[in-house]
């Protein structure tokens, strides 16, 4: 089965559709990237799959979950499907310890006992295990948003998902984010995200999907998909990034 | 008894005074309880239940106190529900204030940026959860200065009440000035100690504001 699956997903604000059937399939073990212009559908796309969005037509299953019905369902879901946003979204009253936490203790039921082994475990992952007791506002972007990485990796996703991380960050710190990513996929998470980064796309996801006016206009593995574009529309897209 | 103005009389209005700190402070707690409510009803209920409270809220505000006080006097009693002077000053200037509050909470609630209630949502805390973890602190903390502002107008508003016979401050100053026909003396006592209220908290109010838009406020 695979991780992610989604079918004839469509998706309009009031007469205005944003989605026009998207159909895309994700391993687990994969990590996919989602390129394209803004506008195209892709952020949507993606918030859709933990249910910030809500759909009109098509189905969804992400990590053994239908995306539908109650929100105590959606619950279910989203303790197995993590999110990264671009604005990394930290609480800000809360310190990097306490962001951690509040999820798998409130949400999981995670002793307290246990809370310092957890944050100590995933701040090691993104190289930031001193700043435990630091607020969000003493921190860069670029630390920020591994904080925000390891907020949700606290919740053991079985998939996350990656939406233009490296956006809202200034240049010489999206380095940091991506190398922590990049780890994490190495480490065979499964992982889909939405990104500007086109190199970093072709060095670290196996597969990468264009979007184009609301659909998925063409997808491969990125070792082939970047070097040979078939449609004209990505050919002129990635052109201007890979030089 | 008392002829002119002197020591006695002082304490005389510190007694008011002392009724116009209490009825402060019931107004507080009371419209803080129930403006809380109100608005959690107002930003997060269903449609029905924002539009009523949203209907309250401009009701009560488009209402000067005093004949909200009046009503819940003299209307209530015709009506056959006499409530003794305090007991009608407490319900409408809770009602007062229950309007104000919950405006300006609701306020703070929705100055919450929607990506908190989004990362809250994708860590799939409840509805509950993402409310009293990271909602309401943070509203919380914005709301700290307002509403500390709003003590002031209380403290003020409590006045109106003298005109249903209640003997706060106001009322004590106008008893005595009856009394003592020193009207400068009496209310000039009765202005500072309404700023001997008021000031402590408008002063507290400005500093909760700037140090919310300084940043570090942990």
């Amino acid at each position: 089965m695979p991780a992610l699956r989604i079918e004839k997903l469509r998706k309009s604000y009031g007469a205005l559709p944003v989605l026009k059937g998207i159909d895309l399939s994700v391993e687990n073990g994969d990590v996919v990237a989602i390129i394209g212009r803004s506008g195209s559908g892709k952020s949507t796309m993606l918030r859709c799959i933990n249910g910030l969005e809500p759909f009109q037509e098509g189905s969804i299953e992400v990590a053994g979950h239908r995306v539908e019905g109650s929100s105590s369902r959606l619950r279910e879901l989203r303790k197995e499907v993590g999110m990264v946003f671009q604005g990394y979204n930290l609480f800000p009253h809360l310190n990097v310890a306490d962001n951690i936490t509040l999820a798998p203790r409130v949400v999981k039921g995670v002793p307290r006992a246990e809370c310092d082994a957890l944050v100590q475990q995933v701040l090691s992952r993104v190289g930031l295990e001193e700043k435990a007791g630091a607020y969000p506002d003493e921190l860069s972007g670029g630390q920020q948003q591994r904080v925000a990485i390891a907020r949700s990796l606290a919740m053991k996703p079985k998939v996350m998902l990656f939406d233009e991380v490296t956006s809202a960050l200034d240049p010489e710190l999206t380095g940091e984010v991506l190398k922590t990513i990049a780890e994490l996929a190495e480490a065979g998470m499964t992982m889909v995200l939405v990104t500007h980064e086109m190199s970093f796309a072709r060095r670290v996801a196996t597969r990468t999907v264009f979007m184009h006016e609301g659909r998925v206009w063409e997808e491969g593995l990125s070792e082939t998909f970047f070097s040979s574009p078939q449609t004209p529309e990505l050919q002129s897209f990635i052109a201007p990034n890979l030089n | 008894m008392m002829d002119s103005f002197g020591w006695p009389g002082v304490e005389f209005l510190f007694r008011g005074f002392m009724w116009t700190i209490g009825l402060s402070v019931i107004t507080f707690l009371a419209g803080a309880f129930f403006g809380l409510l109100f608005a959690l009803g107002r930003a997060l209920g269903p449609r029905w239940l924002r539009f009523a409270i949203g209907g309250y809220i401009q009701l009560v505000q488009a209402t000067p106190l005093l004949i909200v006080v009046f009503l819940a006097f003299y209307g209530l009693s015709f009506v056959g529900l006499y409530f003794p002077p305090l007991a009608a000053a407490a319900i409408s200037l809770t009602v007062y204030a229950t309007a104000f509050l919950a405006d300006i909470w609701r306020g703070c609630i929705e100055a919450v940026p929607r990506t908190q209630w989004e990362a809250a949502d994708s860590l799939a805390l409840s509805r509950m959860q993402r409310l009293r973890y990271v909602i309401l602190p943070q509203a919380f903390r914005i709301a700290l200065g307002p509403t500390v502002g709003f003590m002031v107008q209380i403290v003020k508003n409590t006045s109106v009440t003298a005109l249903i016979g209640f003997v706060e401050l106001t009322r004590a100053g106008q008893l005595l000035n009856n009394m003592t026909f020193q009207p400068f003396h009496v209310f000039l006592t009765v202005a500072v100690m309404y700023f001997a209220a008021c000031y402590p908290l408008s002063l507290s109010s400005e500093t909760l504001k700037e140090r919310k838009s300084a940043s570090s406020t942990h």
